[in-house]
């Protein structure tokens, strides 16, 4: 559930700055403009950054909660092992 | 394999380190210039490292079932069925990831899903022969005659695997298109230069980490399934 939670708040927040992004079209001021050169090859790198990390995140979260059960075998009955 | 390299941090987080630094140089780091991969050359990091993923978690599998023929120890059985299972997942990417890549690479531009390429046909053999193993190991219901034959099974597969896609890809007679394979020149392992080689390697390390990584958790799951059910 926390990371169901976690998901929704990224997921919110990525429509926020998409959004944004929309707003601030160049109007002739060059800004840190880094996002909206070279073909907007970054927006990709970030796309692909945030499956990958939010992937992770979820495998790092199912491996403690083995860790956890593992635990709970270990502490409830020793005869398992 | 031990508990406690299954549960270690360490390896983790270089897994991590390595994949975040993959994407990042993947995108960033110069490539050589090629007519028709262009850009697309970058897959290198990515569909490649699946395959490689793939036969590393595939070859730790089969070390794992001679071990469970020469001493049937429950435990040898649960590692080598997880890692293939593994193996299998990462190998379906690499399928989809390529059917993807030479759609826009290889023959009519946008048009086809599948091409007339000994290694794409050899893989997809190779990967159906290990659906056969979960499949077969679905259908025996008794732990032990399972694992036996499951065991015998996987060295079957594994030498299926290796023919159809190391073997018969680069005979003479069957050219492929993939670089290293037959007569093509597109992408041997001398244009393989200094830039990508630095995030080639990373890549494949950090892609094999993750693999393990994700086995590594089946096999405590199936341990505490297996072990609590006894």
């Amino acid at each position: 559930m926390k990371i169901l939670r976690n998901f929704a708040a990224l997921f919110i927040l990525l429509i926020n700055t998409s959004a944004f992004g929309q707003n601030v079209t160049n109007g002739g001021v060059e800004m840190a403009d880094r996002l909206k050169q070279d073909g907007k090859i970054y927006v990709v790198i970030g796309v692909v950054l945030i499956i990958l990390i939010g992937l992770l995140v979820y495998l790092v979260s199912i491996d403690r909660k083995v860790s956890k059960i593992e635990k709970n075998i270990a502490s409830g009955n020793k005869d398992n092992k | 394999m031990k508990q406690s390299i299954l549960t270690a941090k360490w390896w983790k987080i270089a897994c991590i380190v390595l994949l975040i630094y993959t994407v990042i140089a993947g995108f960033l780091v110069p490539v050589p210039a090629k007519p028709i991969l262009h850009e697309t050359i970058r897959n290198l990091y990515f569909h490649v490292c699946m395959w490689f993923v793939m036969m590393f978690v595939f070859s730790i599998s089969l070390i794992y079932s001679i071990k469970y023929l020469m001493n049937p120890k429950l435990e040898f059985d649960i590692i080598a069925s997880e890692m293939a299972n593994t193996g299998t997942v990462f190998g379906v990417l690499g399928l989809v990831t390529g059917m993807l890549w030479l759609r826009y690479t290889w023959g009519e531009t946008g048009k086809d899903w599948w091409a007339p390429d000994p290694k794409l046909n050899g893989a997809l053999i190779a990967l159906l022969s290990y659906f056969a193993y979960i499949v077969l190991r679905i259908s025996i219901d008794d732990e032990q005659k399972k694992a036996r034959i499951a065991a015998v099974y996987n060295v079957f597969a594994y030498v299926m695997m290796m023919v159809f896609v190391m073997v018969y890809p680069r005979l003479s007679s069957v050219d492929s298109l993939h670089p290293g394979n037959g007569g093509n020149p597109g992408f041997n392992q001398y244009d393989l230069d200094n830039h990508m080689r630095m995030v080639f390697y990373p890549a494949v390390m950090g892609w094999v980490l993750l693999s393990v990584w994700v086995a590594s958790v089946n096999i405590r799951l199936e341990k505490i399934k297996r072990y609590n059910s006894i």
